[in-house]
């Protein structure tokens, strides 16, 4: 596929994110503007900072009244999981230029790592991949930072959208992304223990849980793996399993 | 402070999370690290998926029948058990989740 072609495939497969994201774009300019962020505030939060959790969060800490030690001490804490992103992704931009590679960390999150990690997994490292990220990660950065200023501009007239449940497209595609990795039993089980743990540990702040239950899912899956193939132990592999 | 300052600094500091291993693209992870990372797309999003479904509001359990997430959660990982298909799972999930929503009175 030509670069135009891998674009174009890239803003599609966002299209079912960009439903859950939208939402949360205009619940977020909504609060932000009730908490007292102008409107370049919060659209430059969007624009720069581009973390729709820690968003979240700050602009409710804001609201109360928090120090900037603890707002950015939260942010670091709540945006930590990207580390693991970093790490995930960072074999596929092994070839690419600085400048993509700022370009894509810039705009890494949960949902384009689950999108773009999908397409690496079911298609290889193809030498114009990175494309396809682009694509994606365009489409997702416009639709945050656009209805982030709609919320502020027209929060308050759009009607309640929060209990419309448009974030389920998020989980189903999600789950539609997950279910087929889960064909051997160190992944079946890493993912029953990073469930659980998640179920266990829901209550913790700042995404906390979410860090508790991805660990806890790596140690068990590599702890399996490890029992099933303990010849594989220290033997380095250029090998990518899917 | 102004919020200008603030928002600044969790640009820089999310930025430099986001960059800290793309800034080392030729460094070879350890054999167990790079088994790890097999499991982080999994891991990660399963523990997204789960709260989602039985804590819908990220505040109460609703294990019941009433709770359109979890049913149409669990339609959503039957169709993508058997389909291995995204875009059935995503179009299957959804017509389930405001099928249900609907003849349940919660649109």
């Amino acid at each position: 596929m030509s670069r135009n072609q891998l674009f174009a495939r890239g803003l599609r497969d966002s299209v079912p994110m960009l439903v859950g994201i939208a939402p949360f774009g205009i619940i977020f300019g909504t609060l932000a503007g009730v908490g007292g962020l102008s409107l370049w505030q919060a659209v430059g939060m969007s624009m720069f900072v581009y973390a729709g959790s820690a968003q979240f969060i700050v602009v409710s800490l804001m609201g109360a009244g928090a120090s900037a030690v603890v707002i950015l001490l939260t942010t670091f804490i709540v945006n930590l999981r990207h580390v693991l992103y970093s790490a995930t992704m960072q074999p596929q931009v092994q070839g690419l230029p600085q400048r993509w590679r700022l370009l894509l960390a810039f705009w890494l999150t949960d949902e384009t790592f689950a999108v773009v990690q999908r397409f690496y997994l079911v298609h290889g490292r193809t030498p114009l991949a990175h494309w396809y990220w682009l694509g994606v990660t365009v489409s997702l950065y416009v639709c945050w930072v656009s209805s982030s200023a709609v919320g502020v501009l027209f929060g308050q007239a759009v009607p309640d959208m929060a209990s419309w449940g448009l974030e389920f497209a998020m989980l189903a595609t999600f789950i539609g992304i997950v279910v087929p990795l889960l064909r051997n039993r160190p992944q079946i089980a890493a993912a029953l223990a990073a469930g659980a743990v998640a179920l266990m540990t829901w209550s913790l702040p700042y995404k906390l849980g979410l860090m508790a239950a991805a660990f806890s899912g790596i140690a068990v899956g590599v702890w399996l793996e490890r029992r099933q193939s303990p010849s594989v132990y220290g033997i380095p592999t250029d090998e990518v399993q899917p | 402070m102004s919020y200008w300052w603030l928002i600044l600094g969790m640009t820089v500091l999310t930025f430099l999370m986001r960059y800290s291993l793309f800034a080392w693209p030729n460094l070879r992870f350890p054999p167990v690290v790079r088994q790890g990372l097999h499991y982080v797309p999994t891991s990660v999003l399963t523990a997204i998926v789960l709260p989602g479904m039985l804590l819908p509001d990220g505040q109460t359990w609703q294990v019941s029948w009433h709770n359109a997430y979890l049913l149409a959660g669990v339609a959503a990982i039957a169709i993508a058990a058997l389909s291995r298909n995204l875009l059935a799972t995503i179009g299957g999930g959804l017509a389930v989740f405001f099928v249900l929503r609907w003849a349940m009175g919660q649109i």
